[in-house]
């Protein structure tokens, strides 16, 4: 009877915690498919965020695509925001400049932050940005307006059967971003 | 019942000994009928919801319910059925019968199982009160992916997060207690090998449940705190990932496809050797089988997330692996016809509802063969293809399993035989009517009718004409199973302990209907044949 006893005490404490590590597995999904994802390249995310490096020789293909931007403004964020070209046809590995658009709506400073993404996602690895407004937040006073850079260019190395990339960009507020002091934003 | 009167304390008013039985119990028999109860009564709640969607899908165009209502019927519908009814239908049959089957005087953790019960009530008091709240209840379907749970739901969703937190670990804790009993309490000389094939299937789908009703808490915790603690679990503004919700959320949501159907495997594989006066066919590759439908059941939750933009490699992946579950299951199709084979068959209530678990379940199967291959999905995915199928395994599949085993075990329950006419009237207006509803909506499907969505264009109206009957009938049908139950209930022709002609299994061994307490006293096992006491 108490071997029993003893054998029931054992499997409910195993099972109670197979089940506390399983809620602790769900967590540890998060980052295993941070890791997974920047693995295999998924979801259009370019996991290095630095500016890549301004290549040293630069290698340009016949291959010409076509590059598509984007633009979309998130919950809350009063901008007008929009590219200033549609689409481009760019061959592999020239460098372009293009710009996007941003006028703010509001009666009051605002400051944003543009979250990229790239389709299709296995692409993502391939478009590198010497330049781009999505590396730092954006502040814009009322009214103002400006028109925000982006260098970049896309590597000969892309897969054969990418003819067309997507590049968008979703435009955020950032909530609790210090206003800095009209000095700095007149420069 | 004149074992209650044990339990009564005397010179209390009868109401405070009723609620007190109730609500203390801490026998099997007591709270499987509470669950099983609680299971029919969110039955016809979440199937007068159904009505509400075919009344609205009757005629194209929007007549009774506005999209958002029409959203959170189709929600709290799905929600209601998956964790309200089919999984506390289970689990008061296992209940009532594990220990039986084993030979066992009670579950091994009887406080625990009465705490498992009644967190339910509050659970689905939670989920079912948003309804009346401001803004509406959880209309985000039962899936509830972000951001729409998350940014775009409605207040009311912390209501449904707590209470799907509450069913967690109502279903954890009930599934370590049917682990606990299986391991510890059998009988001397039940070995596992020689189980009954119901307490086998539980014991894998408790497995499942302590492994996978965590997860689900994690991921309806990483909402919570996404909604109001600024997290971005699944928010691409704090660099989180809404695709992430989905994998979590299926990780958890395949195996939990299974859990809903295991035990039904089971039911079929007790009733179909009874009614066909021949052992089971395959016993070993049953048991094999539901462990390799178990495993398998944790790597293919890709195949509900085909359309997401996978890596290729991924998709096929899943993609046979998900058709390699077809083989085991396949093998289970194929012992329950072997075992037909050549029996002695009659046809009762219970086998006729077993007969139409098989066929139909198989459909439903082969519906998800289509559904697994990726080529075809990017066409199925989203459409009412995707409803007929999973319809087809949770309705004639699961429903009908719990169905049948209540024919089947209700004279043990109640001590009388159910009415054998209605029975039949029962299971053959529900097979009409459930191929009459489910039926049509593969060919709406196929012809691109999207699923959830309020209206639908005109070349869709017959068949969804013909759905909304069916359904109409189908619901109507389990009034009469509601009538039967409790004629049932009532009285009735007295049944034997045996009460089939061939049925096996320490159940059939005591007398019916069964007292309150069995097996105080180890019985013998091997049973020996005179043991059944015909009378």
């Amino acid at each position: 009877m108490t071997e029993r006893r003893n054998n029931q005490r054992k499997h409910i404490v195993l099972l109670s915690a197979l089940a506390v590590g399983m809620v602790g597995f769900s967590f540890a999904m998060v980052p295993l498919y941070a890791i997974f994802c920047e693995v295999v390249g998924l979801n259009g995310k370019k996991y290095e965020q630095e500016i890549s490096a301004e290549p040293a020789v630069l290698q340009v293909s016949e291959r010409e695509v076509t590059i598509q931007f984007l633009a979309q403004v998130g919950r809350g964020m009063p901008w007008e925001f929009r590219p200033t070209e549609p689409k481009l046809k760019v061959r592999l590995g020239e460098i372009h400049l293009t710009s996007y658009y941003a006028r703010n709506r509001a009666d009051q400073t605002v400051t944003g932050q543009a979250v990229p993404s790239v389709s299709p996602a296995y692409a993502a690895n391939f478009l590198h940005k010497l330049e781009c407004f999505c590396f730092t937040q954006q502040q814009l006073a009322a009214g103002e307006d400006q028109q925000m850079a982006l260098r970049f260019y896309i590597d000969v190395e892309l897969p054969e059967d990418i003819s067309m990339l997507t590049l968008s960009y979703s435009l955020f507020p950032v909530p609790d971003a210090e206003v800095a002091s009209p000095t700095l934003a007149s420069n | 019942m004149a074992v209650t009167a044990d339990h009564a304390i005397p010179n209390r008013s009868p109401l405070i000994a009723f609620l007190s039985r109730w609500l203390l119990t801490t026998n099997h028999k007591e709270i499987g009928t509470l669950y099983l109860c609680l299971s029919f009564t969110l039955f016809f709640i979440a199937g007068a919801m159904a009505m509400v969607i075919r009344l609205e899908l009757f005629q194209p165009g929007i007549q009774f319910a506005e999209p958002l209502f029409y959203n959170q019927m189709v929600t709290m519908h799905g929600l209601l059925m998956v964790f309200g009814v089919v999984m506390p239908g289970f689990v008061g049959l296992a209940n009532w019968l594990i220990p039986m089957m084993i030979g066992a005087p009670d579950m091994a953790l009887p406080r625990l199982n009465n705490f498992s019960f009644w967190i339910l009530p509050f659970a689905f008091t939670l989920l079912i009160s948003s309804l009346f709240m401001e803004g509406g209840a959880p209309n985000f379907g039962w899936t509830f992916y972000a951001p729409l749970s998350t940014t775009y739901g409605p207040p009311s969703t912390d209501f449904f997060i707590i209470g799907v937190h509450l069913m967690g670990i109502s279903s954890v804790l009930g599934a370590i207690n049917i682990i606990v009993t299986i391991f510890n309490l059998r009988v001397e000389g039940m070995t596992l090998m020689k189980m009954p094939l119901f307490v086998w299937t539980w014991l894998i789908t408790a497995f499942l449940l302590v492994m996978v009703m965590p997860v689900l808490a994690g991921a309806v915790t990483m909402m919570l705190t996404d909604r109001h603690f600024d997290t971005s679990f699944f928010s691409a503004v704090g660099g989180g990932d809404p695709v992430l919700f989905q994998h979590v959320f299926w990780f958890f949501g395949h195996p939990e496809v299974y859990i809903l159907i295991l035990p039904g495997f089971g039911i079929a594989s007790q009733i179909i050797p009874t009614f066909a006066r021949k052992r089971l066919f395959g016993y070993h590759s049953m048991v094999y089988a539901t462990i390799s439908i178990a495993v398998l059941s944790f790597v293919v939750w890709g195949h509900h997330m085909f359309t997401t933009g996978m890596p290729l490699a991924a998709e096929l992946f899943v993609m046979y692996a998900t058709m390699m579950i077809a083989v085991p299951t396949g093998v289970k199709v194929f012992n329950w016809v072997a075992t037909m084979w050549r029996g002695s068959m009659t046809f009762e209530t219970p086998m006729l509802f077993a007969i139409g678990f098989v066929i139909l379940f198989t459909i439903g199967g082969f519906s998800g063969l289509m559904l697994a291959l990726v080529p075809v999905d990017f066409q199925y995915h989203d459409t009412f293809f995707v409803v007929a199928h999973f319809h087809y395994v949770l309705y004639p599949g699961a429903i009908f399993g719990i169905m049948s085993a209540v024919y089947y075990w209700l004279p043990k329950w109640t001590g009388n035989m159910y009415d054998e006419r209605l029975g039949k009237l029962h299971f053959w207006t529900a097979i009409i009517a459930v191929n009459m509803t489910f039926f049509p909506m593969h060919f709406l499907g196929l012809a691109g009718m999207p699923r959830r969505i309020v209206d639908y264009s005109l070349q869709f109206a017959d068949f969804n004409m013909v759905t909304s009957i069916g359904a109409g009938m189908l619901g109507l049908t389990q009034l009469l199973f509601l009538y039967i139950v409790v004629k049932c209930i009532r009285g009735g022709e007295k049944a034997t302990s045996r009460v089939w002609d061939s049925a096996e299994g320490l159940e059939w061994t005591i007398p019916s209907p069964a007292p309150l307490h069995t097996f105080s006293t180890p019985p013998q096992f091997p049973i020996p044949e005179k043991v059944y006491q015909h009378d």
